[in-house]
């Protein structure tokens, strides 16, 4: 059972960050809003994806708390966009602004969940988080992209594998 | 949250704006940019001058804006209509019918992100069969009112999308990859009924122009 963690302020924005994951998961997964996750959802969930936002949308910074859970959670997690941020920020990272929006050529140094070489992937960002202690770095960009955690089954994305890269998606889904 | 909704009057727009007005947005006003130019890559155009009349039937405003259509310069268009909107209907966002495309999309999270507002896509990414289940399950009428692609003729000018339709193209997206929801640009449509509506759109006449696999319709 996969938990997706609605990052959206806005409810409309569900349609447009969450509702295009669960497509391409299909089966076995439910959703909550990131202020209503609570331990016996951690619990039922195998893993967790933490979805993106809109580009206007910060509210997650000011709820970081919220997240705190992620510090000693054990099973495998995806943080998409927002999502990353997340997971980068409780690990002690920093925020940073650069805006990204649109198709982008990315370079993976060392495969990244089915994603290797050069990929076109899309963006959607006006910050981005320095690379937290304990993760490393998978693509040769001037931000960090893609990152691990070195020994956690713990993964974030600056981009939005739901548009165009949903194997990505589906290759978290699949870790055994 | 104001919204102001993209609208063109086909089905992707007009289902844009009923989703977020289902979810309880206010959606203050509809955006029209009308292109002159045919082939316009930003903005669809068959029966586009029914809006104002579609705007009437939901009983919001429309700010209709009329573009030259050359490439870019539609763009600068659609920045000086939603900044209109802004100063005029206070919205504090906008909404779109995107779908697939990345190049509608990508400008138009530009412009809101450059004018400060926020951005909604409530279609993003939609699965196309299900889309077209939903429109007819939610009372949509829609009719097809250009066509842009192989096999396509003027038959198909003045379809109503219905499960008949739903069959056939499935077929043709089985044969010639024809998106079915004519995410190519492969068919325009435009709305006649809908639960926004407070009546059916009224069709009094129509001319149909074009030539081989390329038709539009041109209601009045």
């Amino acid at each position: 059972m996969i938990l997706l963690i609605n990052v959206c302020k806005e409810k409309l924005h569900y349609f447009e960050f969450v509702k295009p994951v669960e497509e391409i998961i299909g089966k076995d997964f439910f959703v909550k809003h990131y202020s209503k996750v609570d331990e016996s959802d951690l619990r039922k969930a195998d893993k967790v994806i933490i979805c993106g936002t809109s580009l206007k949308d910060n509210q997650f910074v000011k709820d970081l708390k919220k997240f705190e859970w992620i510090r000693n959670y054990r099973k495998p997690i995806l943080g998409i966009c927002a999502g990353m941020q997340v997971i980068s920020l409780i690990y002690g990272a920093k925020l940073k602004k650069e805006t990204e929006i649109g198709f982008y050529k990315e370079k993976f140094a060392y495969e990244f969940l089915g994603m290797s070489s050069e990929k076109e992937v899309y963006h959607l960002h006006n910050n981005y988080a320095t690379i937290p202690k304990d993760f490393e770095s998978f693509t040769k960009s001037k931000i960090p992209q893609a990152i691990k955690h070195k020994t956690r089954e713990i993964y974030g994305v600056l981009f939005h594998p739901e548009v165009r890269n949903e194997l990505m998606i589906k290759n978290f889904v699949h870790i055994p | 949250m104001r919204l102001g909704v993209l609208f063109s009057g086909g089905k992707d727009s007009t289902y844009a704006a009923y989703l977020a007005k289902k979810i309880g947005y206010e959606v203050s006003c509809l955006i029209s940019v009308h292109s002159e130019n045919e082939e316009s890559y930003m903005f669809h155009t068959p029966s586009i001058k029914k809006t104002e009349e579609q705007a009437k039937l939901i009983g919001i405003p429309i700010i209709v804006w009329e573009s030259e259509g050359k490439k870019e310069e539609e763009l600068k268009d659609l920045e000086k209509a939603i900044i209109l909107a802004i100063k005029e209907h206070k919205i504090e966002g906008v909404v779109t019918g995107a779908i697939q495309s990345v190049y509608q999309s990508v400008r138009i999270q530009k412009i809101c992100n450059k004018l400060g507002i926020e951005c909604f896509n409530p279609l993003w990414q939609k699965n196309e069969n299900e889309y077209l289940e939903e429109l007819i399950k939610n009372k949509f009428r829609v009719i097809i009112t250009g066509v842009l692609a192989y096999p396509f003729d003027k038959s198909w000018l003045g379809r109503e999308i219905d499960e008949k339709f739903i069959e056939e193209i499935k077929e043709l997206h089985r044969k010639y990859k024809i998106s079915v929801i004519g995410e190519g640009g492969e068919f325009e449509t435009l709305v006649v009924n809908c639960p926004l509506f407070k009546k059916g759109l009224k069709i009094s006449s129509f001319k149909d122009f074009g030539h081989d696999n390329s038709w539009r319709r041109e209601i009045k």
